[in-house]
C-alpha cells in the first residue's frame, strides 16, 4: 500500500521537476491581471498565472531565480519564484509604475512612475523608497548604465531623455531626442545609447561620454507613411552588433546593423508590433502585438515569422525564462 | 456699463515661470460673461460643449512642460483677459500685442475671433471655435486653429456611417442660425461619402400640442425608412433625449447617440488616459473635447519655443506653423497650410465609450489620410491662405 504511494509521488515530482526547468516565455497583458506563460518548444500556450493589476514592464531578477512584474494599478511588483512558478510576494513601487531596471549591484531598483512624474529609487531587501526624482511627465523607459552610476528615462511628454547621476539623485543633463521617446538600449560596450521616438519614426543615439545625440536613425516602411512607423520596443545583442525595433503601427520589426548605423531586414510582424525580447541564444526574437492581442516569434537568422500566437488582452512585454 | 468694461479689461494674469532669456508671452482672450460655461449649461455636461474655461488646458500644458522649458532654456508666461463685447476682444488683441505678446490664443465667437485675427499680426490659435466659416471665407493667413472644424466632425461621423453600411439618413435639425450652418456641414458630408439624405426635417422643443409634428420624436421619425437619423442640435437638450425614442429601431447619430469629437475622457489608447488623469487633477472635472484643444494649444507654444529657445517672435511664429504636435492620439499632428486647421484623428463616442476612429479603415487619401477629414487643399475655401 504504502510503495506504490511513493513511487507514484517521486514520479510526480520527477515529472514537475522536469516541466519547470523547461524554458517557458511570460507574457504580461494590461487588461488581464494575468501573465501567459508559452512554451517555447511548441509555441502555443501552456496557461496563465493570476498577477496583479495592469501588469506591464517585467525583468528578472539579478539571481535570475525571481521574476518581477510591474503593475500599473497594484503600485507595485509581483515577485514571482521561476522554480514553483507562483507570486512569492509583493515590492511596492509608488503610484502607477511603468518600467523599471536594476542596479548592476541588484540592491537598488529605479522605476519610473508614469502619473507622478517621477523616477523612484527603490531598496529591494527592504522594499523602502529610498529616493525620487521629478522627471518630465509620462515617464517610461528606464536604463542604468552598465558602470552602475547613471540612470536614464525618458519622458514622453517632454521628449527628452532624463541623465539621472545615481548618487546625487541629480538630473546631470536632459537630452532632447525625438517626439515620444519610449524605450532604450545600450549598444557599443554602453559608449551609445539607442532611444526610439515613437512620433518620430526614429532612434535617437546618444553618446553616453557626453550626452549629445550623434545619430538620428530613420525608418522608412514600403507601402506605410511616415506617421504610421510608430517604433517603440529595442532589443541589442549581447556583442552590440544587431538591434532590433518594433515599428508599431508599420507593423514591422526592423533589424538594424548597429555599427553601420543601417536597416538590414524588415520582417512583417502583428498589428502595433512594439515590445520586442531575445532569447538567451538571440536566435528568436518574441514581438508584442499591442493591437491584435497577440505574439509573433520570429526567426532572427532567417528574418522570417515561424508562428503568431495568441496571448492576452492588451499584451505589453515578452520574458524568455531559460 | 463702465465697471463692466473695467472688469472686462482686467487681466487675470499669472507668470508662470520668471523672465528667463527668452520668454514667450502669450494672452488667451475669453468671453468676460460666457453663457456656456453657466453652472446649469455645465452640469448638463452635453458632448461637444465645453466642460469648463480654456484656460484649465493652456496651463496643464504649460506647467508640464517644465522640464522641456528647462531643458531649452526659455519660458512660456501666459496672461487671461475675459471680454465682455467683440470691441473689447479686439482691444484687448491689440492691446496685448502692444504689450509683448507673442502669441494671441482665442475661445470665443466666430466674429469676435475673426475681428482678433484681423486686428493683430500675431499668431492667434483658436482653441474653442468649430465654425467653418473661420476655415474657409473668413480665414486668415495668422489665424490656427486647434479645435476641429464642424465639417471635420461631420466626415468623421459620415465615415463610421460608410463603414457600417447604414447608407440611408434622415436628418433632424434644431432651429438656431448654428443648426442650420451646421445641418448644411451634416448635408456635405453626406454627399462627400455617398450616403443618401432620405428626408430632412426642421424640430422644435416644445410641449404644445399644436407643434407636435415638431417636436415629437415619433412623429419626426415615423413613415421614412432609414438606417441611423442624425441629429444636429446645437444646444443639445433635444438630441439628448431622442435615441431610444425613434420610430424605428435606428441608431441617432450627431449631437446625441454616436458623435465625433475631438477627445474623450474615455479614450484609453496612446497615453490618453495619462492626460485625462493629470487633467481632472489639476481641474477637477473630466477633460472635454475644448479641454484637450486648449491643452494642445498650450502644447503648440511650449514646441514652438524650444524649437527657437532665443526666439524672436518672428522666430516663434514660424514655429508655431511648422511643428509637428503630440496629442496623445497616436500620431502626429501639424496644421494643414491651406486652412490653419489642425489635423487630427477624431474620436467616435456615445459619451460613455469611444467605440472607433476616424478616419476609419479603409478610407484613402494620396498624401495623408487625417486630410479626408474637412476642407482639403484643391477645394481653396480660404483665399487669405492661397
Amino acid at each position: 500500500m504504502n510503495k506504490p504511494c511513493c513511487i507514484a509521488l517521486a514520479a510526480l515530482a520527477l515529472l514537475a521537476g522536469h516541466a519547470l526547468a523547461a524554458p517557458v516565455v511570460y507574457i504580461s497583458s494590461e487588461k488581464d491581471n494575468a501573465l501567459t506563460l508559452v512554451d517555447p518548444a511548441t509555441l502555443t500556450v501552456q496557461g496563465t498565472l493570476a498577477t496583479c493589476k495592469r501588469p506591464r514592464h517585467m525583468q528578472l531578477m539579478p539571481d535570475g531565480k525571481r521574476l518581477l512584474v510591474a503593475c500599473g494599478e497594484s503600485h507595485a511588483a509581483d515577485i514571482i519564484d521561476l522554480a514553483t512558478r507562483q507570486s512569492v510576494g509583493r515590492l511596492p513601487l509608488g503610484d502607477d509604475p511603468e518600467a523599471f531596471d536594476i542596479a548592476p549591484d541588484g540592491k537598488t531598483l529605479f522605476v519610473s512612475n508614469e502619473d507622478e512624474g517621477t523616477l523612484s529609487y527603490i531598496d529591494i531587501a527592504s522594499g523602502k523608497a529610498l529616493k525620487s526624482v521629478a522627471v518630465g511627465k509620462e515617464p517610461e523607459g528606464v536604463k542604468v548604465a552598465p558602470d552602475g552610476k547613471t540612470v536614464y528615462v525618458t519622458s514622453e511628454v517632454a521628449g527628452l531623455v532624463h541623465a539621472i547621476d545615481i548618487a546625487t539623485a541629480k538630473v546631470v543633463k536632459n537630452i532632447k531626442v525625438g517626439k515620444r521617446p519610449r524605450r532604450m538600449a545600450f549598444a557599443a560596450d554602453g559608449a551609445e545609447l539607442w532611444v526610439t521616438n515613437e512620433l518620430d519614426a526614429s532612434v535617437s543615439i546618444v553618446a553616453t561620454k557626453d550626452h549629445s545625440v550623434v545619430h538620428t536613425l530613420r525608418f522608412e516602411v514600403p507601402g506605410a507613411r511616415a506617421a504610421d512607423i510608430t517604433p517603440v520596443g529595442i532589443a541589442i545583442t549581447r556583442d552590440g552588433a544587431r538591434a532590433f525595433v518594433g515599428l508599431g503601427r508599420a507593423n514591422h520589426v526592423a533589424f538594424v546593423d548597429v555599427r553601420a548605423r543601417k536597416v538590414t531586414q524588415l520582417v512583417l510582424a502583428g498589428k502595433r508590433a512594439w515590445n520586442v525580447s531575445l532569447d538567451k541564444a538571440e536566435a528568436r526574437l518574441y514581438v508584442i502585438n499591442g493591437l491584435s492581442d497577440d505574439m509573433t516569434v520570429i526567426d532572427v537568422a532567417a528574418a522570417k515569422a515561424l508562428k503568431t500566437v495568441p496571448v492576452g488582452r492588451v499584451p505589453y512585454q515578452a520574458v524568455v525564462v531559460e | 456699463m463702465k465697471l463692466r468694461a473695467a472688469l472686462a479689461a482686467l487681466a487675470v494674469g499669472a507668470v508662470l515661470l520668471p523672465a528667463a532669456a527668452a520668454t514667450l508671452r502669450a494672452t488667451l482672450i475669453v468671453p468676460a460673461d460666457d453663457a456656456r460655461l453657466e453652472r446649469t449649461r455645465l452640469e448638463r455636461a452635453y458632448l461637444g460643449h465645453p466642460g469648463g474655461p480654456a484656460r484649465d488646458g493652456v496651463q496643464l500644458a504649460l506647467d508640464e512642460a517644465r522640464f522641456e522649458l528647462d531643458a531649452a532654456g526659455s519660458a512660456v508666461a501666459l496672461d487671461s483677459v475675459g471680454a465682455a463685447t467683440l470691441d473689447a476682444a479686439r482691444a484687448a488683441a491689440q492691446q496685448a500685442e502692444k504689450a509683448g505678446a507673442a502669441v494671441l490664443l482665442t475661445d470665443l465667437p466666430a466674429d469676435w475671433t475673426r475681428s482678433v485675427a484681423e486686428a493683430v499680426k500675431l499668431p492667434v490659435l483658436n482653441v474653442g471655435n468649430a465654425a467653418d466659416a473661420l476655415r474657409q471665407a473668413d480665414c486668415r493667413a495668422n489665424l490656427w486653429h486647434l479645435l476641429p472644424s464642424e465639417r471635420m466632425r461631420a466626415d468623421a461621423l459620415a465615415q463610421a456611417l460608410v463603414a457600417r453600411r447604414w447608407s440611408n439618413v434622415l436628418l433632424l435639425s434644431g432651429p438656431s442660425a448654428s443648426d442650420a450652418t451646421r445641418a448644411a456641414a451634416a448635408q456635405a458630408a453626406l454627399k462627400r461619402y455617398g450616403l443618401k439624405l432620405v428626408a430632412s426635417k426642421p424640430f422644435k422643443l416644445s410641449a404644445d400640442p399644436r407643434e407636435r409634428e415638431l417636436a415629437n420624436p415619433l412623429l419626426l421619425t415615423g413613415g421614412a425608412a432609414y438606417d441611423a437619423v442624425w441629429v444636429v442640435d446645437s444646444d443639445g437638450e433635444f438630441a439628448r433625449a431622442l435615441p431610444y425614442r425613434t420610430a424605428l429601431p435606428r441608431p441617432v447619430v450627431g449631437d446625441a447617440g454616436l458623435t465625433a469629437l475631438a477627445w474623450h475622457a474615455q479614450f484609453e489608447r496612446f497615453g490618453a488616459p495619462q492626460v485625462v488623469r493629470r487633467f481632472a487633477k489639476a481641474a477637477q472635472r473630466p477633460m472635454t473635447a475644448h479641454d484637450w484643444a486648449a491643452w494642445v494649444g498650450g502644447r503648440a507654444l511650449v514646441a514652438a519655443v524650444v524649437a527657437a529657445p532665443k526666439g524672436p517672435a518672428v522666430a516663434w511664429a514660424k514655429a508655431l506653423a511648422g511643428n509637428d504636435l503630440d496629442g496623445s492620439k497616436g500620431v502626429t499632428l501639424s496644421f494643414r497650410a491651406w486652412d490653419g486647421q489642425l489635423r487630427q484623428p477624431l474620436l467616435l463616442t456615445d459619451g460613455q465609450a469611444v467605440v472607433g476612429s476616424a478616419p476609419v479603415d479603409g478610407i484613402l487619401h494620396p498624401r495623408n489620410a487625417l486630410d479626408t477629414l474637412g476642407a482639403d487643399a484643391p477645394e481653396r475655401l480660404c483665399k487669405a491662405r492661397s
